[in-house]
């Protein structure tokens, strides 16, 4: 049975705009980050299945896809580390604390 | 390449440093820093940068990208000379090391960002300058706005790099490569993919120099990063950008100029407008800065919309002429911040009073910000409006001119403060520390002469191409 191009990169944008949306509305900085990882995983899956089904005589896709694996370990580090710092100073982690700069 | 390297070098002395000096030597960390920081953007200024492609063409340079590199590395050294007192505070000084050491790779990353010839090169570059950057913004531990700019930072950094990626595996799709010679003749402005591709791409850039519907993250960060820091991404990060962003408008995606024109020409207006809006109600001088940046970087993106090789000059004179007066203004604020930690306008009542020297070359900044001519801040606004004239854009550059009126009041509302606002209790006279008053020597003596030196703008149009 063959699946065809179409139906991967349909669940790829379904998984990058559900992590837009879980961006947008979620209120705890973790869960922000999750939706985070969904949007970038979105992305590598679009480019490895483009890669594959469109152009199999090359690897430019799957190298990008590694790249931006490991660049997002590094984001998500870097994120973890400021948020537990934050919970250090605020004793929380909601959106909703984040307030002491004000207009 | 050279660059590159060169500066990779620098880094990696001040990181062994950091590691092996004895606590003896590490009193002299800052000067060492500075000094080898000063020799290496002398060198990049006197390094001439021909054209050449490394890595099979993913990395590009001119003698353009060589000038802009000679550029940020100057103002990593101003960045340098006006956090002296910050870094000498007893919270931070044993962790000063690991700031220039930072600061240097986020360079790094900039450079990589500027000269990348294919997409993934660019993200790398992106990504290099972005993750330290956040770490940066979050430096000062035990204050809680540093940990909230921070957090806020990589979240919106990292949120528009994912839009940014997507649009890029859009262009792949369409393209089946992502060098950027082989994109540039593919492209069309009929296809969809191509559109999301730009879109998309745009949003990412949009983001990093904080043009207006993607601006929201500038305030808060501005305000809650130190101060050396915040001038340093207001300036460093976004003139970086902008040339980045420039060069792959004109080179990458030059067949959809009649896509992208349009675009740049409501978001530059809505940027402009509203920021200069924001900004006059603002109190806080960190946050009055952060929303003038927005809006000079509305005017930067003027220079960009018109896709010609005097675009592009302007674009990097209008840098030149923003580092100056910009790392003026946060000069200023950082050597008052530090001394008595206030921030707000009414704190500057009678400045002139009791610090003359820092009041006046605060007005200056203000002045040359504010595009008051014979400063610096006058002619780079005057040679972006020019560009977009050329292209027949008055109607833009009318609106853009009378936003200068409105951006000129509250610039005005500060020199105001410290000139005629009388108050019982004025901030009291301050000593600057020596690296400071050299970083603020050079940024008044360039607002005061960039403009006049016509040379330099010649200079900058020789080596600048367009579409």
């Amino acid at each position: 049975m063959d699946v065809p191009v179409e139906y991967y990169l349909i669940v790829s944008a379904f998984m990058f705009f559900a992590g837009m949306y879980g961006f947008i509305t979620r209120r705890n900085m973790l869960t922000i980050l999750i939706s985070l990882e969904l949007m970038l995983n979105a992305v590598d899956i679009n480019f490895v299945v483009i890669n594959r089904f469109l152009y199999p005589d090359q690897l430019e896709g799957f190298f990008f896809t590694l790249f931006g694996l490991g660049v997002t370990a590094a984001e998500t580090a870097v994120a973890i580390a400021i948020i537990i710092n934050i919970y250090r100073n605020l004793k929380s982690i909601e959106v909703k604390n984040l307030r002491g700069m004000r207009y | 390449m050279r660059h590159e390297l060169l500066l990779i070098a620098v880094a990696i002395v001040l990181l062994l440093f950091d590691l092996i000096a004895s606590a003896r030597v590490k009193k002299y960390h800052h000067l060492i820093a500075c000094t080898l920081t000063a020799g290496f953007t002398v060198t990049s200024f006197l390094m001439h940068e021909e054209t050449s492609s490394v890595f099979g063409g993913m990395y590009l340079d001119t003698a353009m990208h060589g000038l802009v590199k000679s550029l940020l590395a100057f103002g990593t050294l101003l960045t340098f000379l006006i956090s002296n007192t910050w870094l000498a505070k007893p919270e931070t000084a044993i962790k000063r090391g690991e700031f220039y050491v930072i600061t240097l790779f986020t360079l790094v990353g900039m450079y990589l960002m500027i000269s990348s010839g294919h997409f993934l090169m660019f993200y790398i570059g992106l990504e290099t300058a972005s993750i330290p950057m956040a770490t940066l913004v979050a430096f000062d531990k035990y204050r809680r706005h540093s940990a909230e700019a921070g957090a806020k930072y990589i979240l919106a950094a990292a949120f528009a790099s994912a839009i940014m990626l997507y649009g890029l595996s859009m262009i792949y799709a369409f393209v089946g490569s992502l060098y950027f010679e082989d994109i540039a003749p593919v492209l069309s402005s009929t296809s969809y993919m191509c559109l999301i591709g730009l879109v998309f791409f745009l949003a990412g850039a949009f983001f990093k120099l904080s043009m207006v519907p993607f601006h929201l993250w500038t305030a808060d960060v501005y305000e809650g990063a130190p101060t050396p820091v915040t001038a340093y991404l207001s300036v460093i990060s976004k003139g970086s950008m902008a040339f980045a962003a420039t060069v792959i408008l004109y080179t990458v995606f030059g067949n959809m100029v009649d896509i992208w024109q349009p675009i740049f020409w409501w978001i530059i207006l809505i940027t402009i407008t509203l920021a200069n809006l924001f900004a006059v109600r603002q109190q806080n001088l960190k946050r009055l800065l952060a929303f003038s940046s927005i809006s000079q970087a509305g005017y930067l993106a003027l220079g960009i919309m018109s896709g010609t090789a005097m675009g592009m000059a302007t674009v990097v004179y209008y840098t030149v002429a923003y580092l100056c007066s910009n790392f003026a203004a946060f000069g200023v604020i950082q050597a008052i911040e530090d001394k008595t930690g206030k921030v707000t306008l009414a704190d500057y009542n009678g400045l002139y009073g009791t610090n003359p020297k820092l009041a006046i070359t605060m007005m200056l900044a203000m002045f040359s910000l504010g595009g008051i001519p014979f400063f610096a801040g006058f002619f780079s606004k005057f040679f972006v409006f020019a560009a977009a004239a050329e292209q027949g854009q008055y109607l833009l550059v009318f609106l853009a001119l009378l936003n200068t009126i409105i951006s000129l009041y509250y610039y005005l509302l500060v020199v105001k403060a410290m000139f005629i606002n009388k108050t019982d209790a004025p901030i009291s006279t301050l000593k600057t520390d020596a690296y400071g008053r050299i970083a603020l020597v050079a940024c008044v003596l360039g607002m005061l002469f960039i403009g006049l030196i016509s040379p330099i703008f010649d200079y900058i149009v020789s080596i600048s191409f367009g579409m």
